[in-house]
C-alpha cells in the first residue's frame, strides 16, 4: 500500500501543467470580455473562464489524489493480538451459544435419561394393531360380515413396503436436509423467472431474431442427436410437433388475420420490412401446418381407441362389480383410505411427497365419480326392472370434466338420473315398508341430522353437569369463606383484646395475676367422688389446704423472680475494659471513675426481643440447641438468595412415611437416569436438531440474539 | 363435503349407535379441605423479592406439594372406618348413660371389651397398653405385674417382683416390659423373665416410652430425668429439674418433648438435647397433680392441688384456654387419640369431649362418667379402641368410650392384628428410622429451617476473610464529567439526589404497605356503602 504513494504525485503533476496550457488556450473569450467594456474583478481572472470538461476531469483527478491520504503505521504487536482475540473471542462466543438453551434446557428438566438418543415411535399402520384384535360383540361381527362380503382389505397392508421403509427412513435430520434442498430449488426457480422475464421486455428485434434462430438450431440440433440415442423420445417430439402443428390448424395465428398483420398489410406495399415479415408468418404457419408424415397413422390409432374406449371401460366395470351388494361401495373405501393415508403422511413426509400425493388424488377424484355415475346409472335401470326403490345420492355435478364427449354423456345421465330420482320419491312415499328392506340412502341425512344435535348437546350437558358442580363448589367456598374472616377476625379480637386499649404499648402484658386466679366454674359432677374417711387422707388435706392457703402468692413471685433471673442471665453481656489505675490513682479501696469506666465500656448489642416477653407465665429458653442445629442447612444453594425461599422448597416431606407411594416415587426420581451397558456419548449438534455445519451455527445465533448481547458484550468489554 | 352415498355400511352403524362416554369426565373432583389438611407449605408467607431462576423453583416446589396433597386427599378414600359417637335422646345426658346401657346396645364383641379384673390384694394398679393396643400391662403397688392380650385375655405372663412396683410401660413392642421397681428400673420379656435391672435409673416414680426415638424417661425421686436408649442400652442424657421430686410425667407425642408437673405450680418441658428446660408453665397456684397431652400436641391438660382442670394452648403462647374447678382436683389426667379427655377424681373417672378431633374438649358437661370399685391409680386410652383402661386400688376396669380411638390404623407403623413375623419387620424398619435423641425440640418442622445464625456467622466471616461484601450492592459512583462539571459538589449533589430516590421509593412502598392494611382494619366495621359517602371529605 505505501509503495504506490510517489508514482500516483508524479503523474498529478504532469496532469497539472497539461491543464494549465490548456486554460491559456481557452482564454480568449475573456479578452473579448474585456474588449466589451465589462468591469473586471480580479476573480474573473483567478476562475477559469469557461468549465470545459476537460478541467473537470483535471478537478476530479486532483480530489482522488487529496483523498488518497498517506496509509496509517501498522499497529503495534499488542493491539493487533487484542483485536485477533477480540475477533476469535466473538465468533468461539457464536458457535458456542448455539447450545444455551440445550444447556438451560437441561438444567431445568426433571430428569435426564442417557443415552440421549431415542427410538423414535414406530409408526404402527392400522392393519398391525388390527391383527390382534378379533370381532367380538355382534356389532362387530356384522361390520366384519359386511367388510368380508365386500371384499374390502380387513387385514392386507394399506402401505407397500417402499413406503413402509421411506415412513421410517425419514428422520428429523433428512427431512430439514430435503427441505433445504427444496428452498434452494425455489430460489433457484425464481431467478430463472426473473431472468426470463428480463430478457422477454429487452424490444431489440434483431436480438430476438438471434435468438429465436439459435433456438432452433439447438432443438434441431437435439432433435437429432435424440434420434440417435433414443428413438421413443425422439417420437414424443415428434408428437409434440404434431400438437403444434394442430393447435396451428384450429387457431389462425400466423395467416395474417390478426390486427398486426392487417397493419402490416397496409404497410407492406411501401415497406420491404413488413413485407417481408408477412411472409415470414405465412411461412410459418405453412411450416407449422405441414404434416409430420411418421406419427400420424398411430396417432389416429389411438384417438379412435381412446374414443371406443370412454365409455364402455366403465360400464363394463359396472357390470363387473354389480355382483356385490354395494358396489359403490369399493372405490370410494379405496380413496378413503388414501386420504387417510394422505392425513397421516404430512408430519412424516417431506412437502413435495404430500403435494404429488395429493395431487395424484386431485386426479382421481373426478375420474372415481364418473365411473360411480355410470354405475349408479346401471343399477339403477336394473333396480327400476325389479321394485325400483333404490336410490342414489344426488348428482354431484361440481367436476370440470377433461374431456368434452365424456361431458356431453354426463349431462345426459345427469338428466336421467334427476328424473329417476323423482320417480322414486313418490314411489317410496306410497311403499315405505320396502324401504326399510334396503339401507337407503336419503334417510341417513335426516337421521345424521338428528344425531348431531344429540352429539353436540352430550358434551353440553356433561358441560353443564361439570359447570353446576363448579357453581355448588363456589357456593360451598363462598359459604366457608364468609364465616372464616369472621372467626379470623374473632380470633384476632381475642387476641388483641387484652392489648386494644393501649395500642401504643404494641402488646400488653398479660396479667398473671388473671390467669391464675380466675374463677373457674365448678363442675358439678353426677357422680361426686366418695372421700374414704381415712385419718391420713385427712391430714394430707388440711396440710394441702394450708398450703393452698398461703403458696399462692409465693409461687407467683418466686416464678416472677425465676423469670427475671432467666432474662438477665440470657441477656448478651457488656463488656467493661477499663483498667484500674491507668491514668489515675489505684491500689486497694480505689475505683476508677465514672467517667472512665462510661468511656471504655463496650455496649453488646441489643438482641431479639424475648419470645415470652408478653408471656408472663411462661419462660421460653433462648438457648440455641446446637445438636439440633448440626442437622440443619447451614449454606444456602445456588439460585437461592434468602433463606425462607430454600426453606419453602424443603416444606413438603418425601419419605414414603408421609406421602403415598405414588407420590414417594415422583419425589425421588432421580436426576439423572442411565442405561447400564449403554455408551454415553458427549452431546452433538445432530442430537438436538442442528446440523454441524457453519451455515446452521449462523442460524442459530440469528434465534437468539439477546442472549448474545447480555452475555457476551460483558465479557467483551471486559477484555 | 362427503357424499351421502358413499358411507360405508360399517360406519353407518356406528354412527348410529350411541356412543359410550364416560358421564364423569377427568379425574374425580378432589375436596379442597381435605388437600388442604396435607399441605405443607405456608402461602401466606410472603417471600423477600426474587431472581427469575429461584422463582421457577418456588414454582417446581409449589406444584409439587400440591399435586401430593392432591394425592394423599385421594387416598383418605382407603380409610374406611369411621369412629364411634355416643349420642342422647332430645335433652338426654351422655354422662348418665351407664356402663352397663352402653354394653347392653353394642354387639357382643365390643361388649367383650369392657371388663373388670378384681385385684383387690396387691392394689393400687397402674396399667398401660402396648403402641398397638392389643397387649395390656399392669403393675400393682405390691409387685404384682403381669402383661396379657386384653382382646383374647390371654395371659402372657404374671409374676411378683416382691418389691413395690411405681410404674410399668411397653417398651417398642409388647415383648419388652419396663418396671419401676421401689429401688430400680427392671426390664422383663412377655415370658416374665428379667432380662435388665438398670441401676443407674433409682427410685423411679413414672416412665414414658418415646416410640420413635427408642428412648426411655425416667423421673425419679432425687430428681432426676434421665433418658435411656433402649436400642443401645445407653443414657443418653440424666438432666437434673431441681424441682425436688418428680412424680408428675407425660410426653407430647407430637414432638417427643417430656411434660414435668412440679410442686411449684408449674409444668417444666424437656429436651435430652438440653441442660435447662425448654420451656416454663407457670400453671396452677398449688402444685400440679396431673399433666397430659394430646396427640397433636396442640392443647395440654393439667390439674393442681387447687382442684383446678385446665387446658393450655401448646402452640407457641401456652396460655390457658380453659379452666373449670372440680370438687376434689383430678388426680389422673388422659387423652384418647380423637382428644377426648379422661380425668380420674377419687373412685370416679370423668370424660369429656370437644366438638371434632383437633378442637380441645370443652369442660362444660362430661361426656360419660363412670364409678369405680377403688381410688383411681392410672388411666390409659387404648389405642385403636374405644376403651379406657383404668387401674385403681380394686384392679382393672376397661370401659368403653364410644368415638375415643383413630378408628383407622397404619398396618406398617401399628398393626393390632400383626403376627411374629410382621413384628420383626416392623422392629427392623423402626430401628433404622430411629431419630436421633438431640433432634427433639419444641418445634419438630424446624429441622426444615436453615441455620440462620451459622448462615450469618458464615457470612460475617467471608466478609472480614474478603475485606468486603461480595454480595452487597455496590454503592452509587458518580460519573466523572468534563468541562468543569464533575466539581465535588455537584458530585456530592448526584450522589443526593440518588439517595433520595431510593429513600422516596421505600416511603412510597410502605405508604402502599399501609392503606391496605388500613383497609384490611376497615372493612369488616364500615356498613353498606350509602350514595351520600361521596360527599363525605
Amino acid at each position: 500500500m505505501t509503495t504506490p504513494r510517489a508514482p500516483v504525485k508524479m503523474r498529478g503533476m504532469v496532469v497539472v501543467n497539461e491543464s494549465i496550457r490548456s486554460f491559456w488556450k481557452q482564454s480568449v473569450p475573456l479578452m473579448e470580455r474585456i474588449g466589451s467594456g465589462e468591469r473586471l474583478a480580479l476573480s474573473d481572472l483567478l476562475e477559469p473562464v469557461k468549465t470545459s470538461s476537460s478541467l473537470a476531469t483535471v478537478k476530479k483527478q486532483l480530489n482522488r489524489v487529496k483523498s488518497k491520504k498517506t496509509v496509517e503505521l501498522p499497529l503495534n504487536k499488542e493491539e493487533v493480538e487484542r483485536i485477533h482475540r477480540e475477533v476469535a473471542f466473538n465468533k468461539t462466543s457464536q458457535t458456542l451459544s448455539k447450545w444455551d438453551p440445550i444447556v438451560q434446557k437441561n438444567r431445568q428438566a426433571e430428569q435426564l435419561v442417557f443415552p440421549l438418543m431415542k427410538e423414535q415411535s414406530a409408526f404402527a399402520p392400522i392393519e398391525h394393531v388390527l391383527n390382534g384384535w378379533k370381532a367380538r360383540t355382534p356389532l362387530e361381527q356384522e361390520i366384519f360380515n359386511l367388510l368380508s362380503k365386500n371384499k374390502q382389505p380387513v387385514t392386507d397392508p394399506l402401505l407397500t413396503p417402499v413406503e413402509k421403509a421411506s415412513l421410517k427412513a425419514m428422520s428429523l435430520e433428512e427431512a430439514k436436509m430435503r427441505r433445504a434442498e427444496l428452498q434452494r430449488a425455489r430460489a433457484l426457480q425464481s431467478y430463472y423467472e426473473a431472468r426470463a422475464r428480463r430478457e422477454k421486455k429487452i424490444k431489440s428485434k434483431k436480438y430476438h431474431r438471434v435468438l429465436k434462430k439459435g433456438k432452433a438450431k439447438k432443438a434441431l440440433k437435439e432433435f437429432e442427436t435424440l434420434r440417435k440415442t433414443d428413438p421413443a423420445a425422439a417420437l414424443e417430439e415428434l408428437e409434440k410437433l404434431e400438437k403444434a402443428r394442430m393447435m396451428e390448424r384450429m387457431s389462425l395465428k400466423h395467416q395474417n388475420s390478426g390486427k398486426w398483420a392487417k397493419s402490416k398489410a397496409i404497410m407492406a406495399k411501401y415497406d420491404l420490412e413488413a413485407r417481408q415479415a408477412m411472409q415470414d408468418q405465412l411461412a410459418r404457419n405453412k411450416e407449422l401446418t405441414q404434416k409430420v408424415q411418421m406419427a400420424s397413422e398411430s396417432e389416429e390409432e389411438e384417438g379412435g381407441e381412446e374414443e371406443g374406449d370412454l365409455v364402455p371401460d366403465a360400464v363394463n366395470e359396472a357390470h363387473m362389480t354389480a355382483d356385490g351388494l354395494n358396489p359403490w361401495m369399493v372405490g370410494n373405501h379405496s380413496s378413503d383410505a388414501k386420504e387417510a393415508e394422505i392425513q397421516k403422511d404430512p408430519e412424516q413426509l417431506p412437502e413435495p411427497m404430500a403435494n404429488e400425493a395429493s395431487e395424484s388424488e386431485e386426479e382421481e377424484i373426478p375420474v372415481a365419480e364418473e365411473e360411480i355415475l355410470l354405475k349408479e346409472f346401471e343399477e339403477r335401470r336394473s333396480l327400476r326392472k325389479k321394485s325400483g326403490l333404490n336410490q342414489d345420492a344426488k348428482p354431484v355435478g361440481r367436476q370440470e370434466t377433461k374431456d368434452s364427449s365424456t361431458q356431453e354423456v354426463l349431462s345426459e345421465l345427469r338428466a336421467l338420473s334427476q328424473k329417476l330420482n323423482k320417480d322414486n320419491r313418490q314411489r317410496r312415499k306410497q311403499d315405505v315398508g320396502s324401504v326399510r328392506t334396503v339401507l337407503s340412502v336419503p334417510r341417513e341425512g335426516p337421521a345424521a341430522e338428528e344425531e348431531e344435535p344429540q352429539l353436540l348437546q352430550r358434551p353440553e350437558r356433561a358441560q353443564t353437569l361439570e359447570e353446576l358442580e363448579e357453581l355448588s363448589k363456589e357456593g360451598c367456598f363462598q359459604n366457608e369463606e364468609f364465616p372464616r374472616p369472621a372467626s379470623e377476625g374473632q380470633q384476632l379480637e381475642s387476641n388483641n383484646q387484652p392489648s386494644a386499649p393501649k395500642k401504643k404499648m404494641k402488646e400488653q402484658m398479660i396479667d398473671l395475676q388473671n390467669i391464675l386466679t380466675t374463677k373457674s366454674p365448678s363442675v358439678k359432677s353426677l357422680a361426686v367422688p366418695t372421700i374414704e374417711e381415712l385419718e391420713d387422707e385427712q391430714e394430707r388435706e388440711q396440710k394441702q389446704m394450708i398450703k393452698e392457703a398461703f403458696a399462692g402468692d409465693d409461687v407467683i413471685r418466686d416464678f416472677l423472680k425465676e423469670k427475671r433471673e432467666a432474662v438477665e442471665a440470657s441477656k448478651p453481656k457488656d463488656v467493661d475494659l477499663t483498667l484500674p489505675g491507668w491514668g489515675e490513682w489505684g491500689g486497694v479501696g480505689l475505683k476508677p471513675s465514672a467517667k472512665k469506666r462510661r468511656r471504655f465500656l463496650i455496649k453488646a448489642p441489643e438482641g431479639p426481643p424475648r419470645k415470652d416477653k408478653n408471656l408472663p407465665n411462661v419462660i421460653i429458653n433462648e438457648k440455641r440447641n446446637i445438636h439440633a442445629a448440626a442437622h440443619q442447612v447451614r449454606v444456602l444453594p445456588y439460585p437461592f438468595t434468602h433463606h425462607q425461599q430454600f426453606e419453602r422448597t424443603i416444606q413438603t416431606p418425601i419419605g414414603s412415611t408421609w406421602n403415598t407411594q405414588r407420590a414417594f416415587q415422583k419425589l425421588t426420581t432421580p436426576k439423572v437416569v442411565t442405561k447400564p451397558g449403554h455408551i454415553i456419548k458427549p452431546i452433538k449438534a445432530e442430537d438436538v436438531g442442528y446440523r454441524s455445519s457453519s451455515r446452521s451455527d449462523l442460524s442459530v445465533i440469528q434465534r437468539n440474539p439477546k442472549q448474545l448481547s447480555i452475555r457476551h458484550k460483558k465479557q467483551l468489554k471486559k477484555d | 363435503m362427503r357424499r351421502l352415498g358413499s358411507i360405508p355400511a360399517c360406519q353407518r352403524i356406528a354412527s348410529s349407535l350411541p356412543q359410550a362416554q364416560d358421564p364423569f369426565p377427568g379425574p374425580a373432583p378432589v375436596s379442597v379441605e381435605v388437600a388442604q389438611k396435607f399441605r405443607r407449605i405456608d402461602k401466606s408467607k410472603k417471600l423477600p423479592h426474587s431472581k427469575s431462576k429461584t422463582r421457577s423453583r418456588l414454582e417446581v416446589a409449589e406444584a409439587e406439594e400440591e399435586e401430593i396433597s392432591v394425592k394423599a386427599a385421594r387416598s383418605e378414600l382407603l380409610l374406611a372406618e369411621e369412629p364411634g359417637f355416643l349420642e342422647g335422646e332430645e335433652g338426654e345426658d351422655t354422662a348418665k348413660i351407664r356402663q352397663a346401657d352402653i354394653v347392653e346396645a353394642v354387639d357382643i364383641a365390643s361388649a367383650a371389651k369392657h371388663f373388670d379384673l378384681n385385684l383387690r390384694q396387691f392394689g393400687p394398679y397402674r396399667l398401660n397398653y402396648s403402641q398397638t393396643g392389643r397387649h395390656l400391662a399392669f403393675g400393682g403397688r405390691r409387685g404384682h405385674v403381669a402383661a396379657l392380650d386384653w382382646v383374647t385375655k390371654k395371659l402372657m405372663c404374671e409374676i411378683n417382683v416382691m418389691e413395690a412396683v411405681r410404674d410399668i410401660r411397653f417398651l417398642h413392642s409388647e415383648a419388652l416390659l419396663a418396671v419401676a421397681q421401689n429401688r430400680w428400673l427392671h426390664i422383663y420379656d412377655n415370658q416374665g423373665i428379667e432380662l435388665h435391672c438398670i441401676r443407674r435409673c433409682d427410685r423411679v416414680t413414672r416412665l414414658e416410652f418415646l416410640p420413635f426415638h427408642f428412648l426411655l424417661a425416667t423421673s425419679s425421686e432425687t430428681g432426676f430425668l434421665t433418658y435411656l436408649d433402649v436400642s443401645v442400652g445407653k443414657i443418653v442424657a440424666a438432666l437434673n429439674a431441681r424441682a425436688g421430686r418428680l412424680d408428675v410425667m407425660t410426653q407430647n407425642p407430637y414432638n417427643a418433648v417430656i411434660h414435668l408437673g412440679h410442686s411449684n405450680g408449674t409444668v417444666s418441658l424437656w429436651s435430652p438435647a438440653m441442660k435447662e428446660p425448654l420451656a416454663k408453665i407457670l400453671c396452677h397456684r398449688g402444685g400440679v397433680r396431673a399433666v397430659a397431652v394430646d396427640s397433636t400436641g396442640t392443647c395440654m391438660a393439667t390439674s393442681g392441688l387447687d382442684h383446678q382442670l385446665k387446658i393450655f394452648d401448646l402452640r407457641g403462647k401456652f396460655q390457658p384456654l380453659s379452666a373449670r374447678t372440680l370438687p376434689q382436683g383430678a388426680g389422673h389426667l388422659a387423652f384418647s387419640q380423637r382428644g377426648l379427655l379422661a380425668a380420674g377424681m377419687g373412685d370416679v373417672v370423668n370424660i369429656w369431649a370437644g366438638q371434632g378431633k383437633a378442637s380441645p374438649p370443652s369442660l362444660e358437661k362430661p361426656y360419660l362418667t363412670h364409678r369405680l370399685s377403688g381410688h383411681v391409680h392410672g388411666l390409659q386410652f387404648c389405642p385403636f379402641e374405644d376403651v379406657l383402661g383404668v387401674g385403681h386400688s380394686g384392679g382393672i376396669t376397661s370401659m368403653l368410650v364410644p368415638g375415643a380411638a383413630e378408628p383407622n390404623f397404619d398396618g406398617l407403623e401399628s398393626n393390632p392384628y400383626r403376627s411374629r413375623k410382621q413384628r420383626q419387620e416392623w422392629e427392623v424398619k423402626a430401628l433404622l428410622e430411629k431419630v436421633p435423641a438431640e433432634l427433639i425440640c419444641l418445634d419438630p418442622r424446624a429441622l426444615a429451617e436453615v441455620d440462620v445464625v451459622s448462615l450469618e456467622q458464615a457470612k460475617k466471616e467471608r466478609i472480614e476473610r474478603l475485606g468486603y461484601d461480595p454480595e452487597s450492592k455496590a454503592p452509587f459512583q458518580p460519573k466523572p464529567k468534563l468541562k468543569g462539571r464533575s466539581s465535588t459538589a455537584s458530585l456530592v449533589k448526584r450522589k443526593r439526589k440518588v439517595m433520595d430516590e431510593e429513600h422516596r421509593d421505600k416511603v412510597r412502598q410502605s405508604l402502599e404497605q399501609q392503606p391496605q392494611k388500613q383497609e384490611k382494619a376497615a372493612k369488616p366495621v364500615g356498613a353498606r356503602p350509602s350514595a351520600l359517602d361521596r360527599f363525605v371529605r
